[in-house]
């Protein structure tokens, strides 16, 4: 799957980073907390977010993800769309929710990213 | 004589536009520098954990960044309020930030640990009024 087939799967308007939707993915991660995204996230993940601010393009940058999807119809400011722009980040948003997104990625066979120590879990799908 | 990269960066505490901006220049000069990818993520994700800190919390911090065909040493050397309970602030989950930096998505007391993850060696030290400093490795081999 490619961020363009995303972009379909989420209704997603793209903000910005068109350029970029031949991006392959293969995993996600959803989080509001950055400090879980940097902790359990692997490179080249898609982030799924509701957290707007430009500290939310740095942790994917710093993290060497491949996008990051807004959720909940979030509009980001120019400062956020400059900060994606300068990082090479496209940036998607969606009118879903968070769990909703979540789950029409993950029944279209994207996995997670994120194995929490707890769980023991490796990344699987589910149909 | 072995090969050895220094340099130095500021941090300046409450200036949350500049935030990560360090990080990402450490980040770049390791990449130049031929350092492998996942080396390079370890220290980015470390150091930028260590500049949020310094930035939520701090007046201000040097940072020293060091490179040998070794190994990756990084200092974070602050002026600020210091930690008085280092082993409480090292527990994941406990966190002193105000509902302003968890607003940016971090003071969810996962900053230190963090450090902690993507460090091979990790050293905390801090005076209570006067700073913290932490010392990062990771090696290269």
């Amino acid at each position: 799957m490619v961020l363009s087939d995303v972009q379909d799967l989420l209704s997603c308007e793209v903000v910005t980073g068109g350029e970029y939707l031949n991006r392959p993915v293969t995993y996600g991660c959803a989080s509001d907390l950055m400090s879980d995204v940097l902790a359990f996230s692997g490179p080249g993940a898609l982030l799924l977010t509701g957290l707007v601010n430009v500290q939310t393009i740095q942790t994917a940058h710093i993290a060497e993800l491949n996008a990051i999807v807004l959720v909940r119809g979030k509009k980001p400011d120019r400062n956020v769309i400059e900060a994606a722009r300068e990082k090479e980040i496209p940036l998607l948003a969606t009118p879903y929710s968070m769990y909703e997104a979540c789950g029409i990625l993950y029944r279209a066979g994207i996995p997670s990213t994120m194995v929490c120590p707890q769980s023991q879990a490796s990344p699987r799908v589910h149909r | 004589m072995e090969d050895r990269f220094s340099h130095s960066f500021t941090i300046r505490g409450k200036h949350f536009i500049d935030a990560g901006k360090v990080s990402t220049e450490i980040k770049r000069l390791l990449k130049e520098l031929g350092v492998r990818a996942d080396i390079v993520r370890r220290v980015a994700i470390a150091t930028y954990e260590a500049e949020m800190n310094v930035v939520m919390y701090a007046k201000d911090a040097t940072v020293t960044l060091e490179l040998t065909p070794r190994d990756i040493r990084i200092v974070i050397d602050d002026r600020g309020p210091g930690i008085a309970d280092i082993e409480l602030a090292m527990q994941e989950g406990f966190s002193t930030a105000t509902s302003e930096m968890r607003e940016l998505g971090f003071g969810a007391g996962l900053g230190l640990p963090n450090i902690k993850k993507n460090s091979d060696d990790f050293k905390i030290g801090s005076t209570v009024g006067a700073g913290t400093k932490l010392e990062i490795t990771v090696f290269i081999n």
